[in-house]
């Protein structure tokens, strides 16, 4: 054997024991934390925005303090992701692999109500809490029956369709409009959901639906939809919209000259794209969701988000992402040991300060959401809650 | 009048998305499932020059199509003729193009997020109302019906009056007997398949200034083009053209006339009707 073969074998022992040494010391001060949402497929454009910077800047946050407190000391997370491809069956099998396979501690919950739903049962299985925050839905009740560790805390269909009906009833006892509504939605789960929620409400507040159409998601020229709306003469426009028709539909509306007092368009009005894009015509579109920007825990979250990740953080669902995570957080430190039971239970009996402000569960759901925001002077305020302080008061929309 | 004029617009943007496919399944025989990623990358390359030094998408084309059309030339020389060389027959040429050029769409997706990220890219140029016979329509999709039409015309005149346009043509006719008569088969293709290429990244610099894109979204556009094409009829650029019209007329004459919600039905059934009736698709030869 010639020495620097020799020398080549020594040095991978001595490797080879320092690894398995480091290994013995992780095994106490590393918490294993598996992160499953889309990186490609049609979701992974909204969990780029809204899920994963939220995910690297907890973690950083979490270990640049030195990790998450336990009993047994300070403890590092250790992060494994998985891209789900926007697919369910991918999402179930990624989480049944981080249960079983990674034996990680915790699994944050996956993006989008669907995807969300689709793993809440192998969540309940082997046993993971699971606090979403980017999944809204009318079953909170049902589902928080069937699967103990499951939290909702974005909102519910419903809620989010009455704040748009109660925004606009002011406005018209205010004398700002009348009461046509034109109504458009994207024909996906989420549209219909929100439009046959919206149909009932609407018309018991005494509002007239005008033009009430879908679209199927992917339309390329969303003109003829707009058109149709503007020639129904509205004085509401009202669209339950996902990402690209948000703004195919807003910037359409713009070159038709659609001007109604009130405009609203759902997911993706608090991105910073729309922003970006449409600048200054944005002021007065009102949007899903929202937050109150202005508490010092949101200033402070935004620079972090822009700091670590490179990227502003959206105005509605980013921050919350971000404060399920502080409930987990404070809920593993609470009980001060990785047992997921009495994680689940600390969540339960607990209330969290977040960056959303005060949470606690009332049957698993956080009843105090945003359901509609407003741009106005360039940052999407919080214009309609249910019991969260600091609502701006609703502006008219000035023409485009 | 108003919806022929925004189903025309419609269409035009259609062809943008059709024509490059066309040129690479009818001349080269490639099922390129990864067109609609490189669509996607032309429109992120304009989306980068217009936020970056205000470069108009329209004008960012002059760089693009070059940068598109030396990228295709080497997917061609280091992915498909490989392939072209090693399959017996045609048969086999074109379950190996379509299992590879799908590989290739994954790869092109995950460069894309890990270089531009999986965000949605959109901004706004021109988007201003221009009025045609009395009502308003979005100018950057007038802007990007004429780069279409220009586009179409220069094509179609290539094909069609010039030399290399003829070889072209033999090639897409019969490979086999093109070779025969001295026509360099390979290097036609490669040519053909590059020019696709150089389109197809044209038309996503284009439409790109109305149409939110992110890494993603190729494969809707890819099927898109598929449709038209195999509608227009393969080996024909007129078909891919007025398939594409056709389409966009019939769009947004159900989406304003019955129901937004329809159009996807009945470009569909457009499209059953059409192989139906023409197996070959609208400009195509049938098999003697």
């Amino acid at each position: 054997m010639s020495s620097t073969t020799r020398r080549a074998v020594l040095t991978g022992v001595f490797g080879a024991a320092i690894v398995s040494f480091a290994g013995a010391v992780s095994a106490q001060s590393v918490v294993k934390i598996g992160a499953v949402a889309p990186k490609s497929g049609p979701l992974a454009a909204g969990a780029a925005i809204t899920h994963w910077p939220n995910v690297k800047l907890w973690v950083s946050q979490v270990n640049a303090r030195g990790g998450l407190k336990l009993k047994s000391g300070r403890a590092k997370i250790e992060l494994i992701e998985y891209d789900d491809r926007t697919n369910p069956g991918e999402t179930i099998k990624a989480v049944q692999r981080l249960a079983t396979q990674d034996k990680v501690d915790f699994i944050l919950a996956p993006y989008g109500s669907g995807l969300n739903l689709a793993s809440a049962p192998i969540f309940a299985k082997y046993g993971y809490p699971q606090i979403t925050s980017t999944s809204i839905t009318d079953k909170a009740d049902v589902l928080a029956k069937r699967y103990p560790g499951i939290f909702f805390t974005l909102g519910t269909t419903t809620s989010f369709a009455s704040a748009v009906a109660d925004i606009l009833k002011k406005m018209r006892d205010a004398g700002q409009i009348g009461s046509r509504i034109a109504m458009v939605n994207v024909a996906d789960a989420f549209g219909i959901e929100l439009a046959n929620a919206a149909r009932p409400i609407f018309k018991k507040a005494g509002f007239q639906i005008v033009y009430d159409k879908s679209y199927p998601l992917g339309t390329q020229d969303l003109s003829p939809v707009v058109k149709g709306a503007k020639a129904s003469n509205p004085d509401a426009f009202v669209a339950w919209s996902y990402p690209p028709d948000t703004f195919g539909l807003t910037a359409q509306a713009k070159i038709n000259g659609l001007n109604v007092k009130a405009f609203y368009t759902a997911v993706a009005t608090a991105f910073p794209a729309f922003k970006g894009k449409f600048g200054k015509s944005i002021e007065g579109i009102l949007g899903a969701g929202g937050v109150n920007p202005d508490t010092p825990e949101m200033q402070a979250y935004f620079k972090a988000h822009k700091k670590v990740t490179g990227k502003p953080a959206d105005f509605w669902a980013s921050p919350m992402v971000y404060a399920t995570y502080q409930i987990l957080e404070k809920a593993i430190e609470g009980v001060g040991s990785l047992d997921r039971k009495a994680v689940t239970a600390y969540i339960k009996s607990h209330s969290f300060d977040t960056v959303m402000g005060p949470i606690d569960f009332v049957n698993q759901s956080n009843e105090k959401f945003w359901t509609v925001g407003q741009w106005q002077n360039g940052v999407f305020y919080g214009v309609s809650s249910t019991g969260r302080p600091g609502a701006k008061s609703v502006k008219i929309k000035p023409s485009w | 009048m108003d919806i022929i004029v925004t189903g025309l617009l419609l269409g035009g943007t259609y062809a943008l998305i059709a024509m490059g496919l066309q040129l690479q399944y009818g001349v080269a025989r490639i099922m390129n499932l990864a067109n609609g990623e490189i669509l996607v990358a032309g429109a992120f390359a304009a989306f980068w020059f217009y936020t970056g030094v205000q470069l108009s998408p329209f004008l960012s084309i002059i760089v693009v199509a070059p940068l598109a059309f030396a990228v295709n030339w080497a997917i061609y020389r280091y992915l498909m003729l490989p392939l072209v060389n090693r399959s017996k027959s045609h048969g086999e040429f074109e379950v190996d193009c379509i299992l590879a050029t799908f590989g290739l769409s994954f790869i092109l997706v995950g460069l894309m997020l890990a270089l531009f990220g999986g965000e949605y890219f959109s901004y706004s140029y021109l988007e201003r109302p221009y009025e045609i016979l009395g009502q308003p329509y979005g100018l950057n999709r007038v802007a990007a019906f004429l780069v279409s039409a220009v586009l179409a015309a220069v094509i179609y005149f290539w094909l069609s009056r010039t030399r290399m346009g003829l070889a072209l043509r033999a090639v897409a006719v019969d490979p086999s007997s093109a070779g025969l008569v001295g026509i360099n088969v390979p290097r036609a293709s490669a040519l053909a398949f590059s020019l696709g290429g150089a389109v197809t990244a044209a038309g996503g610099a284009s439409i790109s200034a109305f149409l939110t894109t992110d890494a993603s979204i190729g494969i809707i556009f890819t099927l898109k083009a598929l449709v038209i094409v195999i509608m227009g009829g393969v080996a024909e650029i007129r078909g891919t053209i007025v398939a594409a019209l056709i389409l966009g007329l019939t769009e947004t004459a159900v989406a304003s006339l019955i129901d937004p919600g329809l159009t996807l039905a009945a470009a569909y059934s457009l499209f059953i009707l059409i192989l139906l009736t023409r197996p070959e698709g609208l400009f195509g030869r049938r098999a003697s």
